[in-house]
């Protein structure tokens, strides 16, 4: 990790106010020469170091949602507010996973995790002369996801689950305050899915950072998360918000309890197909 | 046998051993037919002909290079700019792209005629006909390597506010590199030809120029002996293109 000097501004804002917050956010696009309402009024929060999951039916709007944290979708109808500000366009204090990891294939594992501390100030303009630490600060990263020694191999030379975590490194390795995970595990198989989620739990703990996630497993998405908002199919809206008080860190085994049961259940009743 | 044919050797052994077949049956075909020189010299004619014209042939050898190299190196840089224009900009897309289809159907050697009345004869029109030839190849190319750039690969760098340039730096040129590489082998040959037709037509030096005037004097070993230094700078031009290729763009599997 960098040292908390190179931390983003803004940690001194008010640690009791949500750090995420979508007010009446509504989406609609033009289809077939008809109007049709994507998101409906959306409204919720996030608290600072929650890790908060989105599930639903696909095609209800949860990648949109998060492509409006992102910066990479303007927000037409209602606000997103990040640290009570309304978001404009990108953050530096935001990093994002895709199912897909896009690593650049010209790039190796490490100079792919480097990758945002060349863009992002103010790493881009000390890059030069901060090569060591940054290198040192992304091995470190590798490590923890148990990288370590494929840090020279090529995005080709790596399987699914490896270049997964290599795009999580490179999602953390500015120290953004806000996680955005769209299906990161998607594509994987059931066993490295689950080794993933442990994965991900260590590093959320390690880096206090605050994560949304979206996801199609209930499981995945219990494991995880404080909080999961199920949307309803389109026109959306939060059908259900459901709290998770299982202690932390979670373990595999905590699947098979009772209480795991029955909130997959509680879960699994909200869903509803498109 | 097997273990042969899948080694790296083979790559050279093969194609080597049946060079020399072939040069040996045509040595044999011609002796026995008594095949007239002017028709169809044999190799040792042909080797004949080294001895007597070398100075000749090298010096016109480095004409028809440096012809191609230039016309080459004018296609690269003028190809890489059209392709990063027409690659990044729709407007310059539609508007560009027909005509350089269009221009591109026009068989070149039609061409050198009017470039000589522009240019005079020589190096002039061998070096245009040569870049004519090959930028197009390039451009579109270099277009396609940067229209194919996966959104979400755009978007990564998107997300952390970078800018256009910083866009390309990182994602659009080595997106595109490999594309451009690919291009390079074609282009080098494409100029090589147009060079070699131009001195065919409008000049007094070079080894197209050879060749014409061998032929008219009927020195037809002379003319073939320039067709196999042809064959061979054209091959190493291509090759050095296809190492160049495999050192840069390593990450394409
Ligand atoms: N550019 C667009 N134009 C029209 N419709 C779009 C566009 N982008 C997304 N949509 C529609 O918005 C809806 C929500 O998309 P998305 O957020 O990707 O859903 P999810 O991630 O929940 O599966 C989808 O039905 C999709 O068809
Ligand atoms: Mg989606």
């Amino acid at each position: 990790m960098l040292d908390s000097q190179l931390a983003p501004t803004g940690q001194a804002a008010d640690q009791r106010m949500p750090i995420l917050e979508f007010q009446e956010v509504s989406l609609e696009y033009e289809m077939h020469g008809r109007r049709m309402t994507i998101l409906d009024r959306i409204s919720f929060a996030v608290g600072r170091s929650q890790f908060v999951s989105l599930v639903g039916p696909s095609g209800c709007g949860k990648t949109t949602l998060l492509r409006m944290v992102s910066g990479l979708l303007p927000v037409e109808k209602g606000t997103v507010y990040f640290q009570g500000q309304p978001i404009r366009g990108p953050l530096k204090s935001v990093g994002i996973a895709f199912q897909n990891p896009v690593l650049l294939p010209w790039r190796n594992t490490l100079q792919n995790v480097l990758l945002p501390l060349e863009v992002v100030q103010p790493h881009k303009r000390q890059f030069q002369e901060k090569r060591d630490r940054y290198t040192k600060a992304a091995q470190d990263l590798l490590r923890t996801v148990g990288l370590a020694n494929f840090q020279k191999h090529y995005p080709w030379q790596l399987s699914g689950g490896m270049r997964q975590r290599a795009s999580l490194c490179r999602a953390l390795i500015h120290q953004p305050e806000v996680l955005l995970l769209d299906e990161p595990f998607g594509a994987l198989d059931a066993f490295t899915r689950e080794e993933m989620w442990e994965m991900l739990q260590a590093l959320w703990q390690q880096t206090k950072c605050t994560a949304m996630l979206v996801t199609h497993d209930l499981r995945e998405a219990l494991f995880l998360s404080d909080v999961i908002y199920v949307l309803s199919p389109r026109p959306s809206n939060i059908a259900l918000e459901l709290k998770v008080n299982l202690p932390r860190p979670r373990t595999l085994e905590m699947c098979f309890t009772d209480e795991f049961h029955h909130l997959f259940t509680e879960l699994r009743k909200h869903i509803h197909r498109n | 046998m097997e273990k042969f044919l899948k080694s790296k050797s083979a790559n050279y052994v093969l194609p080597i051993a049946a060079t020399v077949v072939l040069l040996v049956l045509w040595e044999l075909v011609v002796r026995l037919f008594k095949i007239p020189e002017f028709v169809l010299p044999a190799p040792s004619a042909i080797l004949a002909a080294w001895s007597a014209w070398s100075g000749v042939v090298i010096q016109n050898s480095w004409v028809t290079l440096s012809n191609t190299l230039m016309g080459f190196a004018i296609a690269l840089v003028t190809g890489l700019l059209l392709g990063f224009l027409i690659g990044y900009s729709k407007v310059a897309y539609t508007t560009l792209y027909p005509l350089l289809v269009g221009f591109n159907t026009i068989p070149k050697v039609a061409l050198v005629p009017l470039l000589a009345i522009w240019f005079g004869i020589g190096t002039i029109p061998a070096v245009l006909t040569a870049f004519l030839l090959a930028f197009f190849t390039i451009a579109v190319n270099v277009a396609l390597g940067l229209a194919t750039v996966e959104l979400e690969m755009q978007d990564v760098l998107k997300a952390l506010g970078a800018t256009k340039v910083e866009i390309f730096q990182k994602v659009g040129f080595p997106h595109s590199l490999p594309y451009l590489f690919a291009s390079l082998k074609i282009a080098i040959s494409q100029a090589f030809i147009g060079s070699v037709i131009s001195e065919t037509v409008a000049s007094n030096k070079g080894l197209g120029y050879l060749i014409v005037s061998a032929s008219s004097t009927f020195d037809i070993p002379l003319a073939f002996l320039c067709l196999i230094v042809l064959a061979i700078m054209g091959m190493v031009l291509y090759g050095i293109c296809v190492a160049v290729e495999q050192r840069t763009v390593h990450w394409v599997r």
